[in-house]
């Protein structure tokens, strides 16, 4: 048990080490893939499913599916990119279930080109983010993206909380880069546009500049 | 550079993929487009905030709640047998 945790240096090569123990049937070898990826599991589960209770149960359902197809892990990709495949297939079948009137994909929300155009060009005040607490800024974060369809905030959280380069989101969503690209322009604009109304340059009163 | 060509850069501009001529061209463009400037800048911000909002981090006393029964479900799998999920 002790030789894994001896190992955990180099965290790419360290990755496929874990993973061919936990082929080989070592359950230490395989919790530690769970420590290692947990926290992130959680965050985008919790951002596609807005609900705490569905994200932790997307988390076991993901680890656990992780666990019992490891033998059909095929070491061509990361193991982290194929966990988070998983792990948004079962954030989606969630939401699926609870809104069964909307189809929940990652093909909706097609619009034509000129919607992603920005309307609002006001600007921003410095360091906008510190005129609210940590509290009153998550509310705000929650709910601007919450507003956006769950096929363009898998996309932003893959690519910019999460940090997945473009191939390794397309990967994960199956969609091909092109469509990755065009659905991280438009999350992005509209979440600029949305944070605008409350990160906006107050024009009025107190003699700015 | 049009505007709208500039949005249509604007995500590899950010992800710093351009090509130096498009990106020489763009930054032309950024420094006499107020609005352009505006959209960029923002939307540079917007994407800071969320990465360093901590939005739905995992409490320890959860993350270790939650591990111990995915090792639990794990390893009553294993007795099982691969049919099982």
């Amino acid at each position: 048990m002790g030789t894994i945790q001896n190992k955990l240096e180099d965290p790419v090569s360290d990755e496929l080490t874990l993973v061919r123990a936990a082929k080989q049937g070592d359950d230490s070898a395989f919790e530690e893939l769970v420590r290692r990826y947990d926290r992130n599991v959680f965050r985008i589960a919790q951002h596609i499913t807005q609900n705490r209770e569905d994200a932790e149960d997307v988390v076991q359902e993901a680890f656990l599916k992780a666990y019992s197809n490891l033998a059909k892990f095929q070491e061509q990709s990361k193991f982290y990119t194929w966990l988070v495949r998983i792990a948004v297939n079962e954030a989606l079948m969630k939401l699926r279930r609870k809104k069964p009137e909307r189809t929940v994909s990652l093909d909706e929300d097609i619009k034509t080109e000129d919607d992603s155009l920005p309307r609002e060009i006001a600007d921003w005040s410095p360091n906008p983010e510190q005129q609210y607490t940590q509290a009153e800024l998550r509310e705000i974060l929650s709910k601007t993206i919450q507003g956006l369809p769950p096929g363009f905030r898998t996309v932003f959280v893959l690519r910019d909380v999460e940090g997945l380069s473009t191939e390794e989101t397309a990967a994960a969503l199956e969609l091909s880069v092109p469509a990755v690209k065009s659905r991280l322009l438009r999350a992005r604009l509209q979440l600029r546009e949305r944070l605008g109304r409350y990160f906006q340059k107050r024009e009025s009163g107190d003699g700015e500049q | 550079m049009k505007c709208s060509d500039f949005l249509h850069e604007l995500t590899n501009y950010l992800d710093g993929v351009l090509d130096k001529p498009t990106k020489v061209e763009l930054e032309n463009h950024l420094s006499w487009c107020h609005n352009c400037y505006v959209v960029c800048d923002t939307t540079k911000k917007t994407i800071e905030i969320y990465r360093d909002s901590q939005l739905y981090e995992l409490p320890e006393d959860l993350r270790t709640r939650l591990r111990s029964a995915i090792m639990t479900k794990c390893q009553q799998h294993k007795k099982r047998g691969p049919e099982s999920v």
